[in-house]
């Protein structure tokens, strides 16, 4: 019993202090992923009937929705293709670096439930595709977290609202740096060592800015939900609410983002 | 002679079938998604299924057992490496010193015993959780180690009725 008991101890010491533990968890961690799938499949499989159930109606009515939505955001991307080019044609006239376009591709959630202490997901995506440790992951909304632990077919990825997740970012209006922190169980972030006077103020949009050279610059992270200076302290007190939907999306995109060399 | 020896194997057989089942299904309802509000009624399953497997065959689950599940469960719910492990092993020692009493106790004495070692079990598992970083304030947390003795009585029998099926 000692012998297993200190070998458990000598774990978890190494898998907090050291680094070789990431690969003992990824080669456990094809052990685990057919468990993790058959979980995910029922789920998947209700959610097929369910697609398959639909009626005509909503189908019909559904498409048109989206047909309303894609005039929009063509509209709207022709006016992102000309700002893109002059952007580009600054960015030649500074002679700086051009902004690469990132590689990405679409990964999705396995409806499993982790331990209520750490905000963490499974991505049905690992190695075998490419994905890397440190890789960050995107929703349609905003940066989800990033990835921190690659088996052969699957891959855990620790959101942004975790206690253990830190992004740089910056202040979209006033472009102030700061460092979102997850808050843990209530699913906010707040930003950490803000002084008093520095310009943040409710409804900023906070974006990714880069200097971590992992996340790509200019994904939205959140919105500040209150500013809060209390007497005494040396640092406000800033809750922001994540962009990116962590409980309602099921598809995710992981980005491949060659190293940005900043002008 | 030949025969006798052939269906005690077969017996030995069934009944390890029904242990590698069993520690199959207790890990896929750990990690089921269930919704939010019965996620913090969830029993802890592996828990409860290795207490009745040392229970019953203290020689063949013992403690290397336990580690290899905890280990596993670790993986599986990214927990820290070894936090599960290191308590399963405990768990899996105490019950194997004492499970001829254990064995003799009735129903509802032995559901107590098992209500105090889930008690144990969470409050182990906070106390690591606090030591490496991520806390969580809620009393709701401790309601799994009511439901997990709720459930019990009901493993027993069952678990109980698979194994005189299969011998």
């Amino acid at each position: 019993m000692f012998i297993f008991a200190t070998l458990a101890i000598f774990l978890m010491i190494a898998d907090n202090r050291l680094h070789f533990s990431v690969k003992i968890r990824s080669a456990l961690s094809i052990i685990v992923a057919p468990i993790q799938y058959l979980v995910n499949w029922p789920v998947e499989f209700i959610d097929r009937i369910d697609d398959y159930l639909t009626s005509q109606h909503k189908l019909l009515e559904e498409n048109t929705q989206l047909h309303n939505e894609q005039l929009l955001l063509q509209a709207k991307i022709q006016k992102f293709m000309a700002l893109e080019k002059e952007n580009a044609q600054l960015r030649a006239l500074l002679s700086s670096a051009a902004h690469i376009d990132a590689q990405v591709l679409a990964a999705q959630i396995l409806a499993v439930n982790l331990n209520p202490f750490d905000q963490q997901i499974i991505l049905d995506k690992g190695k075998r595709e490419g994905v890397y440790l440190g890789q960050p992951v995107l929703d349609a909304y905003g940066v989800m977290g990033q990835i921190i632990d690659v088996g052969p077919i699957t891959s855990r990825t620790l959101l942004v609202t975790s206690p253990h997740s830190a992004i740089p970012i910056q202040d979209s209006r006033s472009g102030i740096r700061a460092i979102a922190v997850g808050e843990g169980y209530s699913g906010d972030i707040k930003l950490i060592y803000v002084t008093d006077t520095m310009d943040i103020k409710p409804r900023d949009l906070l974006v990714t800015s880069g200097l971590d050279l992992k996340f790509p610059i200019g994904y939205p992270v959140g919105v500040v939900n209150t500013v809060e200076h209390i007497p005494g302290e040396r640092f406000a007190q800033i809750k922001v609410t994540p962009s990116a939907k962590l409980n309602l999306s099921r598809q995710v995109l992981l980005v491949w983002s060659k190293k940005l060399t900043r002008s | 002679m030949v025969k006798k020896i052939d269906s005690i194997m077969n017996s030995q057989l069934k009944i390890y079938f029904i242990i590698v089942i069993s520690f199959l299904l207790a890990m896929m309802l750990t990690i089921l998604p269930l919704p939010n509000w019965a996620n913090w009624l969830r029993p802890i399953w592996i828990l409860i299924v290795l207490i009745y497997w040392v229970l019953m065959m203290p020689n063949s689950i013992s403690i290397e057992v336990a580690w290899i599940l905890g280990l596993l469960l670790d993986v599986l719910t990214g927990t820290t490496l070894g936090e599960h492990a290191l308590i399963l092993v405990i768990v899996a020692y105490f019950i194997n010193k004492f499970y001829l009493r254990m064995r003799l106790f009735s129903l509802w004495q032995q559901t107590l015993t098992v209500f105090t070692i889930v008690v144990i079990y969470q409050v182990f598992i906070f106390c690591i959780q606090g030591l490496t970083g991520s806390i969580l304030i809620t009393w709701q947390y401790w309601l799994s180690s009511l439901t997990s003795a709720m459930l019990w009585p009901w493993l027993f029998t069952l678990l109980q009725g698979f194994c005189t099926e299969a011998k």
